[in-house]
């Protein structure tokens, strides 16, 4: 038995083989590491960890059976409050959630509740353990838009009360950014993403791809031609930003979104898949989330020296520690305080540099992180022939402007009430349409929540 | 999957596909786009749409081989099926809405086509003709055996002018240069649309700006997912960026920035295994002849 101060450490792929190729990085750990690590848990009878998971999973119980080599069970515990362990164990901010209010933190580690979770998930699907559905059908039918975390959760809880439900997804793979955004090598794709989906299907859920609403076919048709009585709308915030600076439209300069797009859901990076991706020899990736951290690491693996370009400094860097600490270990190289004022172009039109100025730290703004304020006459250039813009996404306007009746914020965030009802009746939304760009578990929450509300809709009106 | 219940060759390297698709055929206008994708590991494809049949919930595509993915679709079959056709994407063509109809017909109209160009414009025609508005259509091509849907054109537009640059059949000259040919000749027009490749496109752009008459152009940037979240397809059009695929894709070619579009469009030129590409270098790739003359 190690330090109990200490968490059980977990296998990964050794930085430098990892920075070739797309495997997964964390390698999970194996059942004697898991019963081990749950060893670290108190049981506390009043859980700070349940407090900080937004979907309040009952994490000293199902560690509790984790210890017992309870496996199923402990699954079945977790399969109570969230949809996608297997997702949220690998990609969850745990350290901001529920590790960061874990008790055994104060002194020591707190305990590796993300990882537990993940080494369950992956338990159950390696022993063909699906969630099941009791329910009868209700014979109500249901619409689900977009199939990332928060319309898959919405659909596999109302597919479990009974509904009839159809998810409707733009694009040709389920899985909203956990397939186009989030890089195989901290999520695979047929191995975990694929599965989820699969445990939504056998709930009954029916996905139908390639059909964009607000295009193929509107809300209100939805409901008028194809007998849909109550709509959620889970379409994420997809639309990149850009800086509006001099240059950003010259060829080498990519959204986050597009670079990551092509390698993942496109799988660029694979042999014998059509779509071309930039192999860029020095990149630079504007901003310092997750998706920067991942557009950075996946550069890397394609072959390029990259730098992270970021206003502030280490400390507020948005993207998981985890994450980071990953980076570093692969050698990205972070150049922090700096931001880019202009894209330099050569003569073909392509990325040639980027100017970047320093920036100081001033007073805290609205958030509470303190504002980056430009150093005068710091400009310097930075050689480099591809620059990945990574600096948030808002709401596709495509389906409020459609619908009648849906009404959105200055943001074009869709407003919703803490339950997701939107501004429409009978028609409930959640995830990033509604907050913004977030995070995974939330938008999950938020699905779960509009699930329970349709169906208190649903029983109101009869 | 999505079965292809018709393939005609249109030309060497042009083809005409009709595809099931009930749900774009159901819904879809003039002037809007589909993408398609072959199979697992092809790119999306994206494509006009050519022609609809809301009956047979159909969608005519014709496309030109300029790379390794047409290339790929080119060998399919009818029987054959897409792995995914989505749409339909982009707004539709703003001639072709029922609310401002009163307005269109009032308009004297003008379609410039080239090369596989010829495709977008026929539904808009079509569109117009079944709503009562005449519209005059000039079809410019490098010679005569690229020409195609001379006589499906005929039938909807009320005048035809066919251009080669070869001279191999109807006016020897481009389309810009029939353009002003017929303005010479005293004809009127207060409404351009001009569709093809961007070389193209830009010229005509040039020409009618000196001629007065307001003129919408179709774009066709590089584009990923075609819904808005990739950027890829951003356009500058005035002092705006524009993502193509949303916005568009038709916009005012006055406003449009052609020379950094067509800088955007090679993107990729360079990528490995792009080898038919690179035996066309020099060309343009939009998918259309190239030849209008623009790059004379
Ligand atoms: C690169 C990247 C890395 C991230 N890393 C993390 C992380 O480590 N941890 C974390 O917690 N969060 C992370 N996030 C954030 C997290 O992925 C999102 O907050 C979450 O996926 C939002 O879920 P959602 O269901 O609201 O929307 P999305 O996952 O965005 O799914 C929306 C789906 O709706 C579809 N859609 C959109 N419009 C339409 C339409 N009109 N018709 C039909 N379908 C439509 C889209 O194609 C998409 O599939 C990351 C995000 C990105 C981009
Ligand atoms: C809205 C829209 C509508 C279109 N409609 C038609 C149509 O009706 N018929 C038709 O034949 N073509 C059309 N195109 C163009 C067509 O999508 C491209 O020709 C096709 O994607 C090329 O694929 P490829 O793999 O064969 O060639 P690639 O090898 O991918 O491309 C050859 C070269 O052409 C350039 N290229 C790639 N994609 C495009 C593109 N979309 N536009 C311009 N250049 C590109 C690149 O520089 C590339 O290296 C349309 C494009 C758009 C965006
Ligand atoms: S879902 Fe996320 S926050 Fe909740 S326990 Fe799991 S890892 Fe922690
Ligand atoms: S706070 Fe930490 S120690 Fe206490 S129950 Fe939660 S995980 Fe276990
Ligand atoms: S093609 Fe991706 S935003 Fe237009």
């Amino acid at each position: 038995m190690g330090d109990v101060l200490v968490r059980v450490p977990i296998s990964e792929q050794d930085p430098k083989v990892r920075a070739t190729n797309f495997e997964e990085v964390c390698l999970g750990y194996t059942e004697e590491e898991a019963v081990e690590e749950a060893g670290r848990c108190l049981n506390c009878k009043k859980p700070m960890c349940v407090g900080g998971c937004p979907v309040s999973i009952n994490i000293p119980a199902f560690i509790e059976q984790v210890k017992e080599r309870n496996f199923e069970k402990a699954y079945e515990i977790i399969s109570e409050s969230s949809a996608l362990p297997a997702v949220c164990g690998r990609v969850c901010p745990q350290e901001s959630q529920c590790e960061g209010k874990c008790i055994r933190g104060i002194k020591g580690e707190a305990v590796a509740i993300g990882k537990l979770e993940r080494f369950v998930a992956d338990w159950a699907r390696e022993n063909g353990i699906k969630p099941k559905n009791t329910s009868t059908p209700n014979g109500h039918k249901v619409a689900v838009i977009g199939s990332g975390p928060s319309g898959l959760t919405a659909a596999g809880d109302l597919a479990k009360l009974g509904y009839d439900v159809t998810v409707f997804e733009a694009l040709h793979e389920m899985g909203g950014v956990l397939v186009y955004g989030i890089p195989e090598f901290r999520l695979p794709k047929d191995k975990v993403v694929k599965a989820e989906v699969e445990n939504v299907k056998a709930l009954g859920v029916k996905f139908e791809k390639n059909v964009i609403i607000g295009r193929s076919i509107t809300i209100d048709e939805l409901m008028e031609k194809e007998g849909y009585e109550a709509v959620f709308i889970g379409s994420g915030a997809g639309l990149p930003m850009f800086m509006h600076i001099p240059g950003e439209q010259a060829n080498g300069v990519f959204s986050a979104n597009e670079y990551l797009t092509r390698n993942n859901l496109m799988k660029a990076f694979k042999e014998g898949y059509d779509t071309p991706i930039a192999r860029g020899k020095k990149v630079v990736v504007v901003g310092g989330g997750n998706v920067a951290m991942d557009a950075a690491r996946t550069a890397l693996r394609l072959g390029a020296e990259v730098h992270v370009v970021y206003r502030r400094s280490e400390a507020e860097l948005p993207a998981r520690a985890e994450e980071v600490h990953h980076a570093k270990e692969e050698g990205v190289i972070f150049d922090l305080l700096q931001n880019p004022v202009e894209i330099l172009v050569n003569e073909e039109g392509s990325v040639r540099g980027c100017k970047v100025i320093k920036m100081e730290l001033g007073e805290p703004d609205a958030s509470g992180r303190r504002r980056p304020v430009e150093i005068p006459g710091s400009e310097y250039e930075i050689e480099c022939d591809t620059v990945i813009m990574s600096l948030g996404t808002s709401p596709n306007p495509l389906i409020s402007s459609t619908t009648s009746g849906l009404d959105t914020n200055k943001k074009g965030c869709l407003i919703a009430t803490e339950q997701g009802a939107t501004t429409k009746d009978a028609v409930f939304a959640g995830g990033d349409a509604v907050t913004g760009a977030a995070t995974v578990i939330l938008a999950m929450g938020a699905g779960k929540t509009a699930a329970a509300a349709i169906d208190e809709y649903f029983k109101s009106k009869n | 999957m999505y079965p292809i219940v018709k393939k005609e060759k249109l030309s060497d390297k042009i083809f005409l596909m009709v595809v099931k698709a009930p749900r774009v055929a159901d819904g879809c206008l003039p002037g809007q786009f589909i993408i398609v994708k072959i199979d697992e590991e092809g790119e999306r494809i994206p494509l006009t749409i050519c022609d609809y049949d809301r009956a047979e919930g159909t969608i005519t595509i014709v496309f030109q081989i300029v790379g390794a993915s047409t290339e790929r679709m080119a060998l399919l079959n009818e029987g054959d099926a897409f792995a995914d056709f989505v749409g339909p994407l982009g707004q539709p063509s703003e001639l072709c809405l029922e609310e401002d109809l009163e307005e269109t017909k009032k308009k004297s109209i003008v379609f410039i086509a080239g090369g596989v160009g010829t495709a977008p414009v026929y539904p808009q025609v079509k569109w117009l003709k079944e709503h009562g508005v005449k519209t005059t259509v000039i079809i410019g091509a490098r010679s005569k055996d690229i020409l195609f849907y001379e006589d499906e054109m005929r039938e909807v537009a009320d005048e035809l002018y066919l251009a080669t640059d070869d001279g191999s059949y109807g006016f020897h000259g481009n389309g810009c240069q029939q353009l002003q040919a017929l303005v010479d000749a005293g004809k009127k027009y207060d409404h351009c649309v001009a569709i093809g490749p961007m070389i193209m496109m830009k010229f005509v752009c040039l020409l009618t700006k000196e001629l007065g008459i307001p003129t919408v152009v179709s774009m066709n940037p590089i584009m990923v997912d075609g819904t808005g979240m990739c950027g890829a397809c951003r356009l500058v059009v005035g002092d705006e960026v524009k993502f193509a695929c949303v916005d568009g894709p038709e916009f005012d070619g006055h406003l449009v920035d052609f020379d950094q579009a067509m800088a955007r469009a090679k993107q990729y030129k360079t990528e490995e295994g792009r080898a038919l590409l690179k035996q066309q270098e020099g060309d343009t790739h939009h998918g259309g002849c190239g030849h209008c003359g623009g790059d004379k």
